[in-house]
């Protein structure tokens, strides 16, 4: 009821003089529609920023077979051939964490299309996901291969923009032919420009092929062998046409022979997996499940130390989470002080609304108010300016950021919490602000007020 | 005991080191239902005398007894509860608050007292008042669209909200004209009279002193001794 009563007085005293109290208003306004606005863009540039972060491969995770160790001789990090593609297709699945999984088969060797040669930096064989984990589904040209090239082991290939320099003089490769030690891929699609990554490697240096066909087609010779990239010393020459088909050492089984006795199926393995978790914050609970899958299916003791290694970017992620964390506060700094002085303004312009109500300040204590009073009532109007500009400044600033973001094209997106800080910081400042003109109103003295002219 | 008594009070004012005495010992009682003119030049001490019977101030010595309470010790916040309850002020300059309507500035001292009303009735309540006054037909009338008399009726009305015991006019009349002032003046003595509140006018003007019961007149702090009591009504 006292509180209806005060409110009540507030309002009216802000109604006798309305343009004074929309212009006080307007400072905190404006101080409120930053903040808001602020936020906002904050927050869109901290996800855009997040994802041109997840595009180097912030997100990334890379899991890597253990060190194979024979008689003493360790054969460094990838040399196990555990990895296989069903662990790929099983952390997908299981590892709620991770967005997508490519497993990774490389081969390192020369391509040749027409009377030009290359080799390039990286010759993956891996599945269309590929491009989700890195970020790279938009094509330059063409389209890439699919599930079903995969399965089929057909031979096509994606090209990254310094092979289609290098061998094809900068004209487009789609539908052209590149040989791979002698098997022919087509070129369905180019993909777009990415640039050296961050140890200096051309990104764009990348033939891209379904994994079964690097696999089975290209890298069937080297199968069995303890390294991986080693395949590409034995260069195709010349002197061997049929290179890409194993040497046959033995006389062809017949079909009834096979059947009596059968040989072991293949065991296929990848050199990598790579893996997009869902966020930079989930990549620790990301690393801890793609772990416990692994060695449940690898079907490792407990004592056993894993025969894999799950490798995160670690510095990228903490440059990001840096840069975007001092993003958000360098604009909340700016956004606080238009605050500051939209409450600055509400300070001066009560002081100025207790120096000309000297007189109706004299005339209230005159007739019963105490100082409580007083000063309760003028800390109200200043609160009720206060949360009347936080309101307006909410509508102004989500109005504005929809403005941003519709003509700008700047990501923004709304933030529950910059509203409710804004509610919360604007009543303070009309308390903090309007404390100090409400207090030198409470203590005037009514004789003299009454008799201030 | 009378309504109000004042025993040798002093007030000194200090501006700075130097100490100005203001009421050097003044000694006063009236009764209920008097209507008393407090006279006396500017810088006699009336201003202050009159601070002193409204609360608005209290004495450096002596005491002040107001309805059978001794009160010159009182706090800023007691103070103000009695302002509310027993005294009613009426002033030179009306003051009434600008852009409010007349309702509502009678109203206003409502809002400092403790007594529950609901919004209804003290709308009843403050309308009554208007009425009473002769203002039936500016209830809704903002202060600026009031003539002087007019204000002056408001603030009346704005006085008696509370229905205090004690009302307390300083130069009510000097803004108004010669007309307008008798009809203030006749409202007071019949507020006198017919509701027995006790008034006290504070006046300068030997005329509007007429109207009272008793003159009480003030001189470089003292009260002089001729305060004989006037013939009531005997002014025309």
């Amino acid at each position: 009821m006292k509180l209806y009563i005060t409110m009540k007085t507030a309002l009216n005293a802000l109604r006798r003089n309305v343009l004074r109290t929309l212009l006080t208003t307007l400072g905190i306004v404006i101080g409120v529609g930053a903040v808001i606005t602020m936020m906002e863009i904050g927050n869109g540039a901290t996800i855009a920023i997040r994802k041109t972060m997840a595009s180097i491969g912030a997100n990334t995770l890379v899991i890597i077979p253990g060190a194979a160790n024979t008689g003493g001789i360790n054969f460094g990090a990838g040399s196990l051939m555990t990895l296989t593609p069903q662990d790929a297709d099983a952390i997908v699945k299981e590892c709620p964490s991770l967005a997508s999984v490519a497993p990774i088969v490389r081969a390192r060797t020369q391509i040749v299309y027409g009377n030009r040669n290359w080799s390039p930096t990286y010759i993956y064989g891996t599945t269309p996901s590929f491009l989700e984990v890195r970020e790279w589904t938009e094509l330059a040209e063409g389209e890439s291969f699919d599930e079903h090239d995969v399965r089929n082991s057909n031979r096509v290939c994606l090209v990254g923009q310094t092979i289609v320099r290098e061998l094809f003089g900068g004209r487009s490769p789609l539908g052209k032919e590149v040989r791979i030690r002698n098997v022919a891929f087509k070129v369905v699609g180019v993909l777009k420009m990415k640039g050296a990554n961050m140890m200096g490697l051309d990104q764009d240096d990348i033939l891209l092929a379904p994994w079964t066909t690097i696999k089975y087609r290209v890298v069937a010779t080297s199968l069995g062998s303890s390294s991986q990239s080693e395949s590409a010393t034995t260069i195709s020459s010349s002197n061997n046409p049929y290179v890409a088909v194993s040497a046959f050492l033995y006389a062809v089984p017949s079909a009834t022979e096979q059947a009596s006795t059968p040989q072991p199926i293949r065991f296929a393995n990848v050199d990598q997996i790579l893996t997009a978790a869902r966020s930079s914050s989930s990549i620790p609970s990301a690393i801890q499940q793609i772990t416990m899958l692994l060695r449940e299916r690898h079907h490792l003791k407990v004592s056993s130390p894993n025969d894999f290694n799950v490798r995160d970017m670690t510095e990228i992620t903490k440059a990001m989470s840096s840069t975007t964390d001092m993003i958000t506060k360098l604009l909340l700094c700016v956004a606080m002080i238009s605050l500051v002085v939209g409450g600055v303004g509400i300070m001066n312009i009560m002081l100025v609304s207790v120096t000309e109500r000297t007189r109706e300040i004299g005339l209230r204590m005159a007739v019963g108010a105490e100082p409580g009073d007083i000063l309760r009532q003028f800390l109200t109007e200043a609160v009720v300016i206060c949360l009347l500009g936080g309101t307006m400044g909410i509508i102004l600033g989500r109005t504005s950021s929809y403005i941003i973001s519709s003509v700008l094209h700047w990501p923004t997106s709304a933030s529950i919490g910059a509203i409710v800080a804004a509610v919360v910081v604007s009543a303070s400042v009309g308390v903090i602000f309007g404390f100090y003109p409400a207090w030198k109103a409470s203590r005037l003295n009514p004789i003299e007020a009454l008799r201030y002219e | 005991m009378d309504l109000i008594e004042l025993k040798d009070v002093h007030k000194t004012y200090y501006l700075g080191e130097v100490a100005v005495p203001v009421l050097k010992g003044v000694t006063l009682s009236i009764a209920r239902r008097e209507l008393v003119a407090l006279m006396g030049a500017s810088g006699s001490g009336k201003s202050t005398l009159m601070n002193l019977l409204g609360c608005l101030d209290n004495a450096s010595s002596g005491e002040y007894w107001l309805d059978g309470k001794e009160i010159s010790k009182l706090t800023a916040k007691e103070y103000a509860r009695l302002r509310n309850r027993t005294i009613g002020f009426v002033f030179q300059s009306f003051n009434l608050l600008p852009r409010t309507t007349a309702l509502e500035n009678v109203m206003m001292p409502l809002t400092y007292s403790r007594e529950y009303l609901s919004e209804q009735q003290k709308r009843q309540h403050a309308a009554d008042l208007l009425r009473k006054v002769g203002l039936a037909d500016r209830i809704d009338h903002q202060q600026s669209q009031l003539s002087g008399g007019e204000q002056q009726r408001v603030a009346i009305a704005r006085s008696l909200v509370n229905q205090p015991s004690i009302l307390l006019a300083d130069e009510p009349t000097g803004n108004l004209d010669s007309r307008t002032s008798k009809e203030i003046l006749q409202m007071f003595q019949q507020l006198n009279s017919v509701d027995g509140i006790t008034i006290i006018l504070v006046t300068h003007d030997q005329e509007v002193a007429q109207w009272a019961q008793r003159i009480i007149r003030i001189k470089d702090g003292l009260l002089e001794d001729n305060s004989e009591p006037v013939e009531a009504g005997s002014a025309t």
